[in-house]
């Protein structure tokens, strides 16, 4: 895995394993891995997995049984938040890049529909 | 627990004052980056912990105990010289750590020599830059110390050398140790850092866990260390 040096690591992590969840590539009750295993998979510092293992556990997106291991959360409803949060963050990331390039609301809309249907985006270069 | 304990520490050659009065303490379990420029302090900082020169003033502190001949046991620390005897082969350089070190993993060093692309027979004269620095980071971490010192561990090393040495320190780091690197190559390293200490004229400009400092600025280690230094 390829981190971006400019975020917090363990957060990248933290939204890679959301990710699995979501996609189905980690599937409800797995078990995770151990810290140490996943460092050195990632080769980041155990410290880093561990605020990983923190956070997802303080977003019940997995949990820890005393002396077993950590495992992927069985509620649906858990992965339907995760997958909800995160298309939000990358819509608001989208319109908010699309509103600095002086797009308003409507001619956003417009746009994605256009290129939802698969049809270039008339005045947008490059696609 | 702390580590290491850093009070009032001052350095001074005979006109120029290179550690000025600095307080710090490492924790347990972490990894930290000793960052800075040139002539900044970092190398006397790490000489005056592993007890190879005398403070002016000031008090040092591993594991609770003064610095002396206890803390040597204690701590691992890799010099950017080339410390090794120059007749010795590498197999003896292994016998020889293992004689000078009760914690000195043999077997495990053996293992790495390997792991680098060494042979035991080679000697230490024939050895190029970067085959030495392989060899002086294998014997610093295959000791089970509490602490271990880095200085430039990567100053002659290829990417690929870089790497495996990235790997040997990440495999070392257990609960009860901490290890202190000293770098300027901060984009390889600041993966596996816990935290950062930056030094400045042998003051401390700048300390902070690498996740949260990178959190606060939205910058990488790298460019928050060209941000400090941009106006020195």
């Amino acid at each position: 895995m390829e981190f971006d040096n400019s975020r917090p690591i363990y957060l990248q992590i933290v939204e890679k394993i959301k990710k699995d969840i979501i996609s189905g590539k980690l599937e409800r009750g797995d078990k995770m891995p151990s810290v140490r295993v996943m460092a050195s998979e990632l080769k980041v510092n155990v410290n880093t997995v561990q605020r990983v293992y923190q956070q997802l556990e303080q977003e019940e997106v997995i949990f820890t049984q005393r002396g077993i291991g950590s495992f992927v959360t069985r509620d649906e409803q858990v992965v339907k938040r995760i997958k909800q949060e995160m298309s939000y963050e990358l819509l608001e990331n989208f319109v908010q890049g699309m509103k600095e390039l002086g797009f308003d609301s409507s001619q956003i809309l417009k746009l994605l529909t256009k290129y939802m249907e698969g049809e270039p985006g008339g005045s947008i270069k490059g696609r | 627990m702390e580590v290491l304990k850093v009070d009032n520490l001052k350095k001074r050659y005979i006109t120029k004052t290179v550690i000025d009065d600095l307080n710090f303490s490492l924790d347990e379990g972490k990894i930290y980056g000793l960052l800075g420029p040139n002539g900044s302090g970092k190398t006397t900082l790490i000489k005056l912990i592993a007890g190879v020169t005398q403070p002016s003033a000031g008090n040092i502190l591993v594991a609770e105990r003064k610095i002396g001949p206890a803390t040597k046991q204690l701590v691992s620390y890799l010099p950017t010289i080339n410390h090794l005897p120059k007749w010795m082969t590498v197999d003896k350089c292994l016998q020889l750590y293992k004689n000078f070190y009760q914690d000195f993993d043999a077997q495990l060093a053996e293992e790495r020599v390997d792991m680098v692309g060494l042979k035991g027979n080679q000697k230490i004269t024939s050895l190029s830059t970067g085959m030495l620095g392989r060899l002086k980071i294998v014997l610093a971490m295959s000791r089970k110390a509490k602490l271990y010192l880095l200085d430039e561990p990567f100053n002659g090393l290829d990417p690929n050398s870089r790497e495996k040495v990235l790997k040997m320190i990440l495999e070392s780091i257990r609960e009860d140790c901490t290890i202190l690197i000293s770098t300027h190559i901060i984009h390889e390293v600041e993966s596996i850092l816990d935290e950062v200490l930056f030094l400045n004229n042998g003051q401390i400009a700048l300390k902070g866990n690498v996740d949260d400092l990178r959190f606060q600025k939205k910058m990488s280690i790298e460019e928050i260390y060209k941000e400090v230094y941009e106006n020195v």
